[in-house]
C-alpha cells in the first residue's frame, strides 16, 4: 500500500508545474472547509459498516450493525458476560427456574428509559408479548418463536413462560430479548421505534437517516449496577458506506476511525500503516461442507460412507486455516465451540492423509477418481482451496458459486451434492442453535439419519446439562462417524482502528463502545 | 414530421414497454424471490407465508400485470427493506442523483471542448496524439479503478478532499471527475471531428482573409458551428451518466439514486430496485427520444428515415 502510494506521487510531481498549481487552489479551498468530525480530539468515534439496518427496532432487523447497535442502546433482562460466557443479572437482579418451562425474575428497582419513562414489569411483559405474537411479524422469529407468555407477579416480578422446555432461554434473553419502554412502544409501534429510538442502555440514539447514519450520544444517567461499563467515549457515528475499499480508504484518510469485516489480505495491508492498528478476533461462525446423501439427490456416490471420508481426509484443513482463513481456529463438530452443550469427545477426527484419502477412493470403485458438484455462497478462496486439495486426490469438484438464497433453494430442492456452509447461529451460545438446523430432520438436513434426528430432538427438551450434553454429543459423535459432514474452522473477524482507539474483539462479534475509550 | 414523431413516440413505448418486462424479470434472477426475503434460518412454513403474502404463487405473467397496472396508476408499491412508499423513497433520491450526473457532464464538457479543439486546430501533430491518449485513456480506465486512484490522491496523500458522504460540495467533486472522465473522449472525438470539417470549410478561410484573430476564427466562428451535435450526445450521454451512478455513487456513499440502487440489490429490496431501473431507462428514453426529436427538427434528412 504504502508503496503505491509512493508511486503515485511520484508519478504526480512528474506533472507539469500548472496541474499542481491548480490542484493546490482546490486543496486550499477544500481543506478550510473539512471539518474533522470523529476523533479522540473530539471523543467522537466515527465507525463506517456496510449494511444499514432496515429498522433500527431489534425485532424488526436482522443484520450484525443491528445487533451491534441494540447492545449499545437497548438492555436485557440478563447479561452474558463476553469474557467468561457466565450470566450476570442486567435489568433483572437475579432469576430462578419454577419448572423446565418457567423462569421467574426478580427486577431491577429504578432504571430509566432514555424518554425518562420508568422500567418495571410492564416493560418486560409487554415487549415480549407484542414481539412473540406472530401477528406483529417481528424479523427474527426465531429469536422469539419460543416464548409462551410472559406474566407480571407484582410490579418488579415476571415469569417467562416457554412453548416446551427450553434449555436456551437464558442466552436468548441475554443476547437478542431488549426491553423496550412499554408505554412508548405501545404508542408507537417497531415504525415510532425507529423513527425515535428509546432504550435504557449506555447509549442513546440521537439521529438516525435511514440507509445513511445513525449517531449515538452516551447516557449519562446509566444505572450504576449494570454489568455493562459507563461508558466513556462520548459521541458515536455509524456511517454506512457499502464500498469496502471506500471504507479502508476511510480509515486511513482519517476520516473514519473504526471499521470491521475486513478481508484478511487487506487488513495485512493495513498493518504497515503508522497511525493504524489492526485487530483481529474469532466468531461463532462455523465453516464446514455438507453432503447430500438423500434418495434422488444428483450424486448418489456420497452414499458411500467411504466417499465421504475420502473427501474429509482429502482437506489439509490445517494450512489453508493457516494460509487462508488466518485466524479462527479449528472445529471437530458440528457446532460452534463455544457453544453450551456442544463438545467433540469420542468425535473421530480425519486427519489430512491424501494416500488414505486415494485408497477409500479405489475401495468405494472409483479407482480413477469422480466428478462432483460444490457449491459455495461466501468465502470463496477458501471454496477455491479444498477444490484444489480435491483435485490432489482425484475427485473433480465443479464449483458453482451464488447468492445464500439460491443455494438453500438448490438444497432444499435436493439439487446439491456438495455444499460449502457457514452458520453464525444468530448469536445464541447454545448447540440448539446451530446442530439441529442441519441434523434435526428440518429442510436444511440433507442426510436425515433417523437416529441423529431423535437424539437432537430429545436433547432440545432436557433440561437437565448433564443429560442434555451427552445427548447432543451421541448426535455429534454418529455425525462425525458417519461423515455427514467435514467440520472445517470458525472464521475469524479483522477490525481496523486508529491507533488512538482501545478496543477488544470478542468471539460474537460484538462492538460495545461502552468499553471503548482512547489511548 | 407528425409522422416521424409518433414513429419515434411508439417506438419509445415500446421500448420502455419491453425494459419494464426485464425488470421485472430480474427478481426472479437469484433464484426464489421467496426464498431471499426469508433470510437466513427461515423455515418451509414462513416461506410459504411469505409467498402468499406477495403473491408469488400467481403465473407469472399475472404477477406482471399486476404490477404494471399499479404503476400506471401511481402505486410504486411498498420497500421490503425500509417498509416505506417506494416512490417518496426513490424521487429522494433522484436530486443528488440529477445533480451528479450533471457535474459530471459539466466535467466533461470542460476537458473535451479545449482538448478537441486542439486536436482539431493542430491535426496530425503530438498535440493530437496526446489528446488522443487522453482520451483513449479515459474510456479504457473503468470508471472504479478511476475513482479509487482518485481517492488514494485526493483524499489520502493530499487530503484535500473527503472520502465519501454526501453534504457539501466537495464531497461532488471526486465522483464527477470520475464519471465525467469515462464520457469525454466520445464529446473530444465529435468536436475534433466537427472541428476539422468546419476549419476547412469556405466561410472560415474568408473570416481568416479579413484579418480577424485565430482565437474570433476558432471560437466564435468555427466552434459554434462545431458543437451543435454535441448538444444532442450531451442528452444521450446524461442518460449514461444516470445509470453509471450506481457504480460511482456506491463508491462514494454518496446518498443518491445508485446508491439506492446497490442497497436495494443487497438487501433483495426487489420492488426499489425494479422502480429505480425502470425509472433511469424510461429518463433515458426520453432523453434519447428528445435527442432524436431535436435532431429532425434541426435536420430535416433524417426525418424521411
Amino acid at each position: 500500500m504504502k508503496m503505491q502510494q509512493n508511486f503515485f506521487k511520484s508519478v504526480t510531481h512528474r506533472f507539469s508545474a500548472k496541474v499542481a498549481l491548480t490542484s493546490c487552489l482546490i486543496a486550499a479551498s477544500a481543506c478550510t472547509a473539512l471539518p474533522a468530525i470523529a476523533g479522540k480530539a473530539n471523543n467522537t468515534l466515527g465507525m463506517a459498516y456496510d449494511q444499514a439496518p432496515e429498522n433500527i427496532d431489534p425485532y424488526y432487523n436482522n443484520v450484525r450493525i443491528g445487533v451491534i447497535i441494540a447492545a449499545n442502546v437497548w438492555d436485557t433482562l440478563v447479561y452474558r458476560d463476553p469474557r467468561t460466557n457466565e450470566y450476570k443479572g442486567q435489568l433483572a437482579k437475579s432469576w430462578k427456574q419454577i419448572d423446565p418451562k418457567t423462569i421467574e425474575f426478580e427486577l431491577r428497582e429504578g432504571i430509566k428509559f432514555h424518554n425518562g419513562e420508568e422500567f418495571d414489569a410492564d416493560s418486560v411483559v409487554f415487549t415480549l408479548n407484542y414481539v412473540s405474537d406472530p401477528k406483529n411479524k417481528a424479523v427474527t422469529q426465531q429469536n422469539v418463536k419460543w416464548i409462551d407468555k410472559v406474566e407480571k407477579l407484582d410490579k418488579y416480578k415476571v415469569r417467562v413462560i416457554s412453548k416446551e422446555p427450553f434449555p436456551a432461554a437464558i442466552d436468548y434473553l441475554a443476547t437478542t430479548l431488549a426491553i423496550h419502554p412499554a408505554k412508548y412502544y405501545k404508542e408507537v409501534g417497531p415504525a415510532g421505534m425507529n423513527a425515535k429510538p428509546i432504550g435504557s442502555g449506555p447509549y442513546k440514539i440521537v439521529e438516525n437517516v435511514p440507509g445513511k447514519s445513525v449517531s449515538l450520544e452516551r447516557n449519562a444517567d446509566y444505572f450504576k449496577e449494570s454489568p455493562k461499563a459507563q461508558p466513556t467515549i462520548n459521541k458515536v457515528k455509524i456511517r454506512f458506506i457499502p464500498d469496502r475499499q471506500t471504507q479502508m480508504a476511510e480509515v486511513m484518510s482519517g476520516g473514519e476511525d473504526f471499521i470491521m469485516h475486513v478481508p484478511k489480505d487487506q487488513a495485512d495491508n493495513l498493518k504497515t500503516l503508522p497511525h493504524l492498528q489492526v485487530l483481529s478476533g474469532n466468531t461463532m461462525r462455523i465453516v464446514f461442507l455438507q453432503f447430500n446423501t438423500m434418495d434422488g439427490a444428483p450424486s448418489p456416490e456420497l452414499k458411500d460412507v467411504r466417499v465421504r471420508k475420502a473427501i474429509a481426509h482429502s482437506i489439509d484443513r490445517e494450512a489453508i486455516l493457516k494460509n487462508i482463513v488466518g485466524g479462527g481456529e479449528l472445529i471437530n463438530t458440528i457446532c460452534t465451540p463455544s457453544q453450551v452443550a456442544c463438545s467433540s469427545d469420542g468425535a473421530t477426527i480425519y486427519k489430512y492423509d491424501p494416500a488414505l484419502s486415494k485408497k477409500l477412493l479405489a475401495e468405494a470403485g472409483f479407482p480413477n477418481g469422480l466428478s462432483l458438484d460444490l457449491m459455495a455462497y461466501r468465502e470463496r478462496n477458501q471454496t477455491e482451496a479444498m477444490i484444489n486439495n480435491l483435485q490432489a486426490v482425484g475427485v473433480k469438484a465443479k464449483l458453482s458459486f451464488m447468492q445464500y438464497a439460491a443455494m438453500r433453494d438448490l438444497a432444499r430442492a435436493n439439487k446439491t451434492a456438495i455444499t460449502h456452509q457457514t452458520w453464525g447461529s444468530n448469536l445464541v451460545n447454545d448447540a440448539s442453535a446451530s446442530t439441529p438446523v442441519y441434523f434435526g430432520g428440518g429442510s436444511d438436513d440433507v442426510s436425515r439419519d433417523p437416529e441423529v434426528i431423535k437424539l437432537l430432538e430429545k436433547a432440545d427438551q432436557t433440561v437437565d446439562p448433564v443429560e442434555r450434553k451427552a445427548l447432543y454429543n451421541k448426535a455429534l459423535v454418529i455425525i462425525s462417524e458417519k461423515a455427514y459432514a467435514v467440520p472445517l474452522w470458525t472464521l475469524p473477524v479483522y477490525y481496523v482502528a486508529n491507533k488512538d482507539v482501545k478496543f477488544t474483539p470478542y468471539h460474537d462479534e460484538l462492538v460495545r463502545f461502552w468499553e471503548m475509550g482512547w489511548k | 414530421m407528425i409522422g416521424y414523431l409518433f414513429k419515434r413516440l411508439g417506438l419509445a413505448v415500446l421500448v420502455a414497454l419491453t425494459v419494464s418486462i426485464i425488470a421485472y424479470l430480474l427478481l426472479h434472477l437469484t433464484g426464489d424471490p421467496a426464498v431471499a426475503l426469508a433470510g437466513e434460518g427461515a423455515g418451509e412454513a414462513d416461506i410459504e407465508m411469505i409467498r402468499k403474502t406477495y403473491g408469488f404463487d400467481r403465473p407469472l405473467a399475472v404477477q406482471y400485470a399486476d404490477w404494471l397496472w399499479h404503476i400506471v396508476r401511481g402505486d410504486l408499491g411498498t420497500s421490503v427493506y425500509f417498509k416505506t412508499a417506494v416512490g417518496p423513497l426513490v424521487f429522494s433520491k433522484l436530486e443528488t442523483t440529477l445533480l451528479l450526473a450533471l457535474y459530471a457532464l459539466a466535467f466533461a464538457l470542460c476537458i473535451s471542448v479545449p482538448l478537441g479543439v486542439l486536436a482539431a486546430i493542430y491535426k496530425n501533430s503530438w498535440i493530437d496524439r496526446l489528446c488522443l491518449a487522453i482520451a483513449v485513456f479515459g474510456q479504457a480506465l473503468p470508471n472504479f479503478f478511476f475513482a479509487l486512484i482518485l481517492i488514494m490522491l485526493f483524499s489520502i496523500s493530499w487530503r484535500m478532499l473527503p472520502v465519501s458522504g454526501s453534504g457539501t460540495w466537495q464531497h461532488f467533486v471526486m465522483p464527477a471527475i470520475a464519471l465525467g472522465y469515462y464520457v469525454a473522449p466520445a464529446f473530444m472525438r465529435l468536436i475534433r471531428a466537427g472541428m476539422i470539417e468546419v476549419l476547412g470549410a469556405d466561410y472560415i478561410r474568408t473570416a481568416r482573409a479579413k484579418g480577424l484573430s485565430p482565437s474570433t476564427v476558432i471560437f466564435k466562428h468555427a466552434l459554434r458551428n462545431a458543437i451543435v451535435p454535441v448538444v444532442a450526445l450531451a442528452a444521450v450521454q446524461l442518460g449514461f451518466l444516470l445509470g453509471g451512478s450506481v457504480v460511482i455513487e456506491t463508491i462514494f456513499a454518496l446518498d443518491g439514486l445508485g446508491y439506492l440502487a446497490y442497497q436495494s440489490i443487497t438487501f433483495k429490496d426487489f420492488p426499489v430496485t425494479q422502480i429505480i431501473v425502470l425509472l433511469l431507462s424510461v429518463i433515458y428514453i426520453l432523453l434519447t427520444l428528445a435527442s432524436d426529436i431535436a435532431n429532425a427538427w434541426l435536420d430535416p434528412r433524417i426525418r424521411v428515415a
